[in-house]
Order: C-alpha cells, then sequence, then structure tokens
C-alpha cells in the first residue's frame, strides 16, 4: 500500500474514534477536547487534498475560536460527575429513534449520488492553493462570497445587540 | 529529496529547534538580569560568572522537585495542560526564516523549517491553539482561582486575535503573499515594512504582548487577585513548562516581528557584504557565510525584541481588566480596520503615483 493512502486509513480511523468519543464520553470537557482533535484530523484530511489553505482556516476558526468559546461556556457550569442525572429512558429512546432516521436517510442519499468522476489529466492539483482560491472566489463565485459576508455582518450585528447592556441595567 | 538537501534540512531544523530551547532558557537569565538593572541592584551573580549557570541550577531545581498532583485534580488534563503550552509553544518556529540560502555543491536549501504557502496563517492558527495549554490546566486543577486565570486568559486570547489579525491583514495586502519566506524576501534593501506599517506594527507588538500574557497583559496569573492565576496548583517541572512556554512565546514571536516588519535576515549594505564575500572566498564559502551573517543579525533583531519584552514588563504597570478588554475592542480594532483602509488606498491611488513621478 503506498504511504499516502495508509495515512489516509489511518487518519479515517482516528477521525472517527475520536468523533465517536466526542459523543461517548462521560465529561463535557472531554467531549470537547475529543471534537478538538476531530477539526485536527478533519484538517488532516484537507491536507491530504492538497487545500492547505482550508486545513489552516478549519483550525483557525473551529478549533481555535469557537471551541474555545464552547470550552469556556462548560468550564463555567460546574457539572460534577457524581451529581450527574441519569437521563430518562424516554429521551435516550426518542434519541435513538432520531439519529437512527438522520442516518437512514443520509445512507438513502448517499446511495442514490452519482459521484461525477473527473478526468485525472485535466484536474488541477493547484486548485486548494491560496492564490487560485482567492481568484476564484473573486472572479467565478463573486456574489455569494459578499451575500455570505452581509450574512456574517449581520449576525455580527445582532450579536452585538444581544450582548448590549440596556439603560438601568446593573453593572456587576 | 535529494540527500544532500535531505541532511542540510536536518541539521537546520535541529540547531533551529535547539537555538529555540537555549534562547528561551537564556530568556531567563536575561529577564532577571535586566530587572536587576532596571531596579539598580545586581541580578543573579552566585551561580558561575555574571549568574550564568543560573538556568542550568534552575532547571535542576525543578526537575528534582517532588511532582505533584492535586488529590481532586483531573489527573490527565492537569498533566497535558503544561505539555499542550510547551507543544503549541514549540510548533511556531517551523515557518520562520531564519536565513537566506545555504548552497552546498550545487543544491540549494533555505534555511527554514518549512517553506509553505500559507506560512503566516500557519503562525496564526499555531498561536491561536495556544490558549488550549492554560485553559486545559486551569481547569484541571478544580481551583477556582485557576479556573479564572483560564477563563481570562482565553478571552483575552481571543480579543487580541482579531487585532492581531487585521493588522496582519495590512502587511499581506502589501507583500501579496502568505509565505514568510516571500514577505522577507520583498523586504530586501532596506525596504522594511516599518517604514510603510508604522501603526499596524504598533497594533501587531500590543497584540503579541497579550497573546504571550506578558506584562501589561498578564492578567491571567495576575498574582494580585488571583493568587497565581492559571498555574496556582502547579510545581515542580510542569509550572516550569508553563514558564518555559512563555519564554518560547516571547522568542518566537519576537522572531515574527522582526520577519514581517524589520526585514528579517536583510541588513543595510549586504549586497556589498555579499559581493565582497563572495570575490574573496568563492561562490560557495562566500555564499554560505553571507548567509550565516544575515542569520545573526536575524537573531539580533529577535533578541532586542525580546530585550523590548523586559524592558516593558519592568516599566509599565497591570491594566485592569475592562481597560484591558476596552483596548482590545474599541481601540485596536478600529484602528486597526483603520489601518486597512489606508493600506488599501495607498496601494491603489498613491502606489501608481508615485512610481510614475520616480520614473
Amino acid at each position: 500500500m503506498n504511504p499516502t493512502l495508509s495515512f489516509f486509513y489511518f487518519l479515517s480511523a482516528l477521525t472517527v474514534l475520536s468523533a465517536l468519543m466526542v459523543i461517548l464520553s462521560k465529561n463535557p470537557i472531554h467531549s470537547v477536547l475529543y471534537l478538538i482533535l476531530t477539526f485536527f484530523t478533519l484538517s488532516g484530511h484537507y491536507i491530504l487534498l492538497n487545500a492547505q489553505f482550508l486545513a489552516v482556516v478549519n483550525i483557525i476558526v473551529y478549533a481555535g475560536a469557537i471551541m474555545v468559546l464552547f470550552l469556556f461556556v462548560i468550564m463555567f457550569l460546574n457539572i460534577k460527575q457524581d451529581q450527574e442525572e441519569t437521563k430518562a429512558n424516554i429521551a435516550k429512546i426518542a434519541g435513538a429513534i432520531v439519529g437512527g432516521t438522520l442516518f437512514v436517510i443520509l445512507f438513502g442519499a448517499y446511495r442514490k449520488t452519482l459521484i461525477p468522476s473527473y478526468n485525472p489529466n485535466q484536474f488541477d492539483s493547484q486548485i486548494g492553493m491560496i492564490e487560485n482560491l482567492g481568484k476564484m472566489l473573486f472572479r467565478d463565485y463573486l456574489l455569494p462570497f459578499e451575500l455570505a459576508s452581509v450574512l456574517l455582518l449581520v449576525a455580527m450585528v445582532g450579536a452585538v445587540m444581544l450582548g448590549k447592556r440596556e439603560i438601568g441595567e446593573r453593572h456587576f | 529529496m535529494e540527500l544532500t538537501e535531505f541532511v542540510i534540512k536536518t541539521i537546520t531544523i535541529v540547531v533551529v529547534f535547539a537555538l529555540t530551547l537555549v534562547i528561551a532558557m537564556y530568556s531567563t537569565w536575561g529577564e532577571r538580569k535586566v530587572a536587576g538593572f532596571i531596579q539598580d541592584r545586581m541580578g543573579p551573580n552566585r551561580a558561575g560568572p555574571g549568574g550564568l549557570l543560573q538556568p542550568l541550577a534552575d532547571a535542576g531545581k525543578m526537575f528534582f522537585k517532588e511532582d505533584f498532583i492535586p488529590a481532586l485534580a483531573n489527573k490527565w488534563l492537569f498533566i497535558a495542560g503544561p505539555s499542550l503550552a510547551m507543544l503549541t509553544a514549540l510548533l511556531a518556529s517551523a515557518v520562520i526564516p531564519f536565513g537566506s540560502t545555504f548552497r552546498w555543491e550545487g543544491h540549494e536549501v533555505v534555511l527554514q523549517g518549512v517553506e509553505s504557502n500559507i506560512g503566516i496563517l500557519y503562525v496564526f492558527g499555531v498561536v491561536a491553539l495556544g490558549v488550549y495549554g492554560i485553559m486545559v490546566g486551569g481547569w484541571a486543577s478544580n481551583n477556582k482561582f485557576s479556573l479564572l486565570g483560564a477563563i481570562r486568559a482565553a478571552s483575552q486570547n481571543i480579543s487580541y486575535e482579531v487585532a492581531m489579525g487585521l493588522s496582519l491583514i495590512a502587511i499581506l495586502m502589501m507583500s501579496s503573499s502568505l509565505s514568510l519566506g516571500e514577505i522577507v524576501a520583498q523586504q530586501h534593501g532596506g525596504n522594511w515594512n516599518i517604514f510603510y506599517q508604522p501603526l499596524g506594527f504598533i497594533i501587531f507588538i500590543t497584540c503579541s504582548f497579550a497573546e504571550c500574557n506578558r506584562v501589561p497583559f498578564d492578567l491571567p496569573e495576575c498574582e494580585t487577585e488571583l493568587v497565581g492565576g492559571y498555574h496556582t496548583e502547579y510545581g515542580s517541572m510542569k509550572l516550569g513548562f508553563y514558564l518555559f512556554a512563555e519564554y518560547i512565546n516571547m522568542f518566537v514571536s519576537s522572531a515574527i516581528i522582526s520577519v514581517l516588519y524589520f526585514g528579517g535576515y536583510n541588513y543595510p549594505g549586504m549586497d556589498w557584504v555579499y559581493n565582497q564575500l563572495t570575490a574573496a572566498l568563492g561562490s560557495q564559502t562566500g555564499h554560505n557565510i553571507a548567509t550565516l551573517i544575515g542569520t545573526a543579525v536575524f537573531f539580533g533583531k529577535a533578541l532586542f525584541f525580546i530585550f523590548f519584552y523586559m524592558w516593558v514588563r519592568w516599566t509599565i504597570p497591570r491594566f485592569r481588566y475592562d481597560q484591558l478588554m476596552n483596548l482590545g475592542w474599541k481601540k485596536l480594532i478600529p484602528l486597526a480596520i483603520f489601518n486597512i483602509i489606508i493600506t488599501g488606498a495607498a496601494v491603489l491611488f498613491l502606489k501608481p503615483l508615485i512610481t510614475a513621478w520616480l520614473n
């Protein structure tokens, strides 16, 4: 087996394992840390696909900013392991049904999807490099890009409005 | 890769790694000496001449102390905290260009761990991860003060990362490249970015103080409010790793500052020196010696910024926490955006005018 392929299998196994550990571990802090590990292995996959920019941005945005905030909130929640309430059976059954249905839907969609083949001779392996990605984004996909940025701006303004202290509210 | 290139690259990486550790180790000695100088006292002077063996003595003490883990701490995460801090601190030096090329029997090898076209983004990603060491360690200690220190560290790092990234964008707009090697090469011939980006430089250096948790932004370990912050429960070599990681971060950020704003291994008159050396010693030896001089200049610049960190530490008092947040969000971010707009306008309108006028 060539080294790239064996590395791919190793990375995939690690991804699946850490993703499973996210939902299986009892302690929410461990879950968050396993989720960070999952993001790292996904970045590894991006690098194998020669998309370095995507890999690094994935780490900066998800592992570096969003997961820090997750960890931040969960650390404040102060969940004690021994005081954890056992969840009701009905919740477990409902979760199993919803998860199972989602899995069946995804699997069915995957079975129906035709994955378009590509021509290895015309395939541009440099498309994931930042120069090409930038040209592509600002030339062919300018409108979606600008729309996405407007959406993010709206979300940011909304977050600022929510977080703003109202007049007469206590300072603490 | 050819065997010769592989060997030169391996030697480069090992030397860079060792130098990072040695510089971080002697920064602890330098910090005390600078503190002593500023406070008009001697500093360490018992171990070796001028206290030069003091870092070794400290390391020996750290290693032989009892490795203590509090009873209610989360054992694995308690150990993982300092390890993560050390790991993320050491990762960043992989993409820093320490010199131009090294020539050996027709092979040219760049004195840089990895030449990557996303170099600066890589550094940014590693910096973003630096906070995990502190957060994991602070939480795992199972101590309110540690947790508060960790939370402070996280919010501080996230806030200042934004302004840091925005101040970098101005540089990227000018260089139109993310590769650190390329950014340094463009500053050849006294064309240093500090002359074009003084505002960006001030924002960047402020943010790097905050990212390294150095005074005046050392709120995470603020001993007057939080006992010792995130490392209250730590002792022996685990505490040593936390402190050591801070010094490595200092060295790496100093190196990044000199790469981005002060021309890296470029120095005035380097072409003249290069021509003299290659004429006198031949194209191989002369070239290599010129490269080594450039590397020495680079380390000189980086050491100056380490000294600057220490100078500021013993001069300026600590910020209050709301002042820190106001400075980050309400002053530095608008300033950085203003800097981006000015730079964009200058690149679009002023640069063609000046080039037309000069020609």
